[in-house]
């Protein structure tokens, strides 16, 4: 639908992915509400969105993992917006494996962010989208390949994305058999440049960077199917890579 | 806290001939930076900004010290639509900057011959467009600057509040401060296309005898010279002139950059040969277009945009920059003094251009524009018979009393430099003692 701006909430909005998604859709002519933690970056955020050719940009400070208000918050930006279709959810934290192996505080920071309070939003989200924007709405995720197979280096953040897909996935399912409805998207990413990776070492045919993904948004918007690899390449790459023996995969140091 | 600077070797300058290692940190907030210039600093390191590294030499790069790359300071700050004035970080480039502000019938005051560079970039070497005679370079339209400095802290300097500091730092190679945020005035236009004018030039005085008509009549000019002509044909090209069209749609340019070229050019496609050819060719199919056309801006002010990293046409060994500016007293005969050189050279270059500046005084106390022409050539690095080319090429506007383009070069002399640019101890007195560049050692040593 190109006749009519997309009204859109982005959850963890500070993210890198989130920024240069959110410029994207400025670009497009878009109203955003950008939910995240530090309030001053969120309105240097808004501000550029603004002269990027958004039309309304309002700013929410709060930290995520609080959902005990959810519903409030998304009738609030939907007001805000004048009617929401779109929400964005990116955020998540990868943690410490080894933390989370030997610290309860650790896993269940990393399993909080990442799945507990990110369903929260989902199903809250999902709630809005069945009853107000119907076959318009989108709900998109950026969930991750980690949830594909379990691997000693990030299990515990494997799992929460797991979590996250598969509930996107039985959304999706819902939707698919119903008049009417939203669409949910899930985004599996693979390796993405962003400050989140600083420490790990970069470069190579793998690595996308933050715009790659923010065209991929774009397009899950209009029209992508309820799981979306993005890059499309990592599809095939974790075919294989959930094809592969235990006794061989056990060798594999990844 | 993991360490904000990373090594990182290799070659970062459009020409890629310098190479060298660097402590390299890319800061996302401009909040950021002050505690990097500490940083590099604690550990006894000199700092340079760098922005997106379209200068051809060495004035961007700081072997051995700290480079911050400023593009992640990329955020627009506000654009007011109605006073056409825009202020945003110093990372944000022109490509985006035009893709936001043409849908609103703007414009910025003047371009460089490419949209990827920064507000900074742009700022610290007062960069000038086809329109300079029109409306000067862009330092002009710069109404303040936020610069971060290690001895100093945060500094908003206008031409009112700062007059030394100002004028210091429109052209200043980055040395007075990493500018944060800049103001800028913009300008409107009617549509997003130019009418543009062909004509042929038959030679050096063809040019230099309609040079001054063609810019009162028009607000872009800029020739286009085959510099493997000699004798009768010396200076042969072709003269391109232009003017915002007064209707049309305001539609900016793609987001997507064309295709990147892949590899490198093996070093012998570059020869007498194919030079000949290419300029031959190119001659021809610019007269072949129709002598008066309405084409989009980014096919006027941008074309080479449309092949990314067409620097590595020029091979594995780089290249080099060559762009002077000489007063219209001595220009003619040194302008033709210098296609007669290069030309027995048959080192010449695929696009070489010649144009006139107004009569703006200098912006900065280093900007290069000055009243006169100017000349700039790209020539393929063969070490030393493209050094002793140049070298003739500096006497000669040494002679003339001209000087050379700073984010052009890798190699002028001290006293090049300081015979171009005599006040430069101005530039060295208001410098931020931690910010230094290779180019700047270079040519302040005795
Ligand atoms: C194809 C092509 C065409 C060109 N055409 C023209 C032309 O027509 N006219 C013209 O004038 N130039 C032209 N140039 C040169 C180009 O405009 C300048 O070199 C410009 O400054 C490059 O900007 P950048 O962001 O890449 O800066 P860089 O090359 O990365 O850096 C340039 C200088 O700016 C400083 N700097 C960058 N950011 C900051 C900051 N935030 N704070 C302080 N200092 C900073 C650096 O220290 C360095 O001294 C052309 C270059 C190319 C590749």
């Amino acid at each position: 639908m190109t006749d009519q701006n997309r009204k859109i909430l982005v959850l963890g909005a500070l993210s890198a992915m989130a920024r240069e998604s959110a410029r994207v859709q400025a670009g497009k002519g878009a109203s955003l509400y950008l939910v995240g933690r530090d309030g001053e970056a969120l309105r240097a955020e808004a501000d550029d969105l603004r002269v990027r050719g958004a039309g309304t940009v309002d700013t929410l400070a709060m930290d995520l993992t609080d959902t005990i208000q959810t519903d409030t918050i998304l009738a609030n930006a939907s007001a805000a917006l004048g009617g929401l279709d779109t929400i964005l959810l990116f955020y998540g934290v990868l943690g410490d494996q080894a933390g989370a192996e030997t610290d309860p505080g650790e896993a269940a920071r990393i399993m909080d962010v990442t799945y507990t309070s990110a369903a929260q939003w989902v199903l809250a989200g999902a709630r809005h989208l069945e009853a107000g924007a119907k076959s318009r709405g989108v709900l998109m995720t950026a969930s991750s390949v980690a949830g594909d197979r379990g691997r000693r280096s990030n299990f515990v953040y494997g799992s929460a994305k797991a979590g996250l897909s598969v509930l996107m996935q039985g959304l999706a399912h819902k939707w698919g058999g119903l008049d009417d409805a939203p669409r949910a998207v899930n985004l599996k990413l693979g390796f993405v440049d962003t400050p989140m990776t600083s420490d790990v070492e970069k470069g190579g045919p793998l690595w996308a960077s933050p715009e790659d993904i923010a065209a991929i948004v774009d397009r899950a918007i209009e029209k992508s199917g309820p799981t979306v690899y993005a890059p499309w390449f990592w599809r095939f790459i974790m075919l294989a890579v959930r094809a592969t023996p235990h006794f061989i995969f056990k060798r594999v140091n990844l | 806290m993991t360490d904000p600077f990373r090594t990182e070797t290799g070659h970062k300058s459009w020409g890629r001939v310098v190479e060298g290692e660097h402590q390299v940190a890319r800061p996302r907030r401009t909040g950021a930076v002050r505690d990097l210039l500490h940083q590099a600093g604690d550990r006894g390191l000199t700092a340079l900004a760098y922005g997106l590294g379209r200068s051809y030499g060495d004035s961007n790069l700081n072997p051995g010290g700290a480079l911050i790359e400023t593009r992640g300071l990329d955020r627009f700050i506000a654009l007011d639509v109605e006073a056409r004035v825009l202020r945003a970080e110093a990372g944000v480039s022109f490509d985006d900057i035009l893709r936001a502000i043409v849908p609103h019938g703007l414009f910025l005051p003047t371009v460089p011959g490419t949209r990827y560079v920064t507000l900074g970039g742009a700022i610290a070497n007062d960069v000038h467009g086809k329109n300079h005679h029109s409306a000067g370079s862009f330092g002009r339209h710069v109404r303040s600057i936020r610069l971060e400095r290690s001895d100093r802290g945060i500094q908003d300097v206008t031409r009112e509040t700062d007059p030394e500091l100002f004028a210091a730092t429109i052209g200043g190679l980055g040395l007075t401060g990493i500018i944060l945020e800049a103001e800028i005035d913009l300008v409107p236009i009617a549509s997003a296309f130019i009418d543009q004018r062909t004509e042929a030039l038959t030679g050096v005085d063809h040019f230099f005898d309609i040079a001054e008509t063609r810019a009162q009549e028009h607000e872009h000019t800029v020739a286009w010279i085959d510099c493997t002509a000699s004798g009768d044909r010396l200076g042969q090209g072709v003269l391109s002139c232009g003017d915002w069209a007064d209707e049309g749609a305001l539609t900016p340019h793609p987001a997507k950059a064309g295709p990147a070229l892949p590899v490198d050019l093996p070093g012998f496609a570059l020869n007498p040969l194919t030079l000949k050819t290419f300029n031959l060719a190119y001659r021809k199919r610019q007269l072949m277009k129709p002598a008066r056309a309405r084409i989009h801006y980014s096919g006027f002010f941008h074309p080479l945009d449309s092949v990314r990293d067409w620097n590595r046409l020029y091979g594995a060994r780089g290249f080099y920059q060559y762009q002077s500016v000489i007063g219209f007293e001595t220009a003619r005969e040194a302008t033709r003094a210098m296609l007669t050189r290069i030309a027995a050279s048959g080192l010449g270059s695929f696009l070489a251009v010649l144009k006139t500046f107004g009569e703006y005084a200098p912006e900065g106390v280093l900007s290069f524009p000055k009243q006169g022409a100017t000349l700039a050539l790209d020539f393929a690095n063969t070490g030393e018979h493209t050094l002793s080319l140049m070298a003739d090429l500096d006497r000669i506007v040494a002679e003339a009393g001209g000087r050379l383009y700073p984010a052009k070069d890798g190699r002028m002399s001290a006293g090049m430099f300081k015979a171009g640019y005599p006040d430069w101890t101005r530039v060295e007195a208001m410098r931020d003692p931690l910010l230094s560049s290779q180019f700047w050692r270079r040519v302040t040593d005795d």
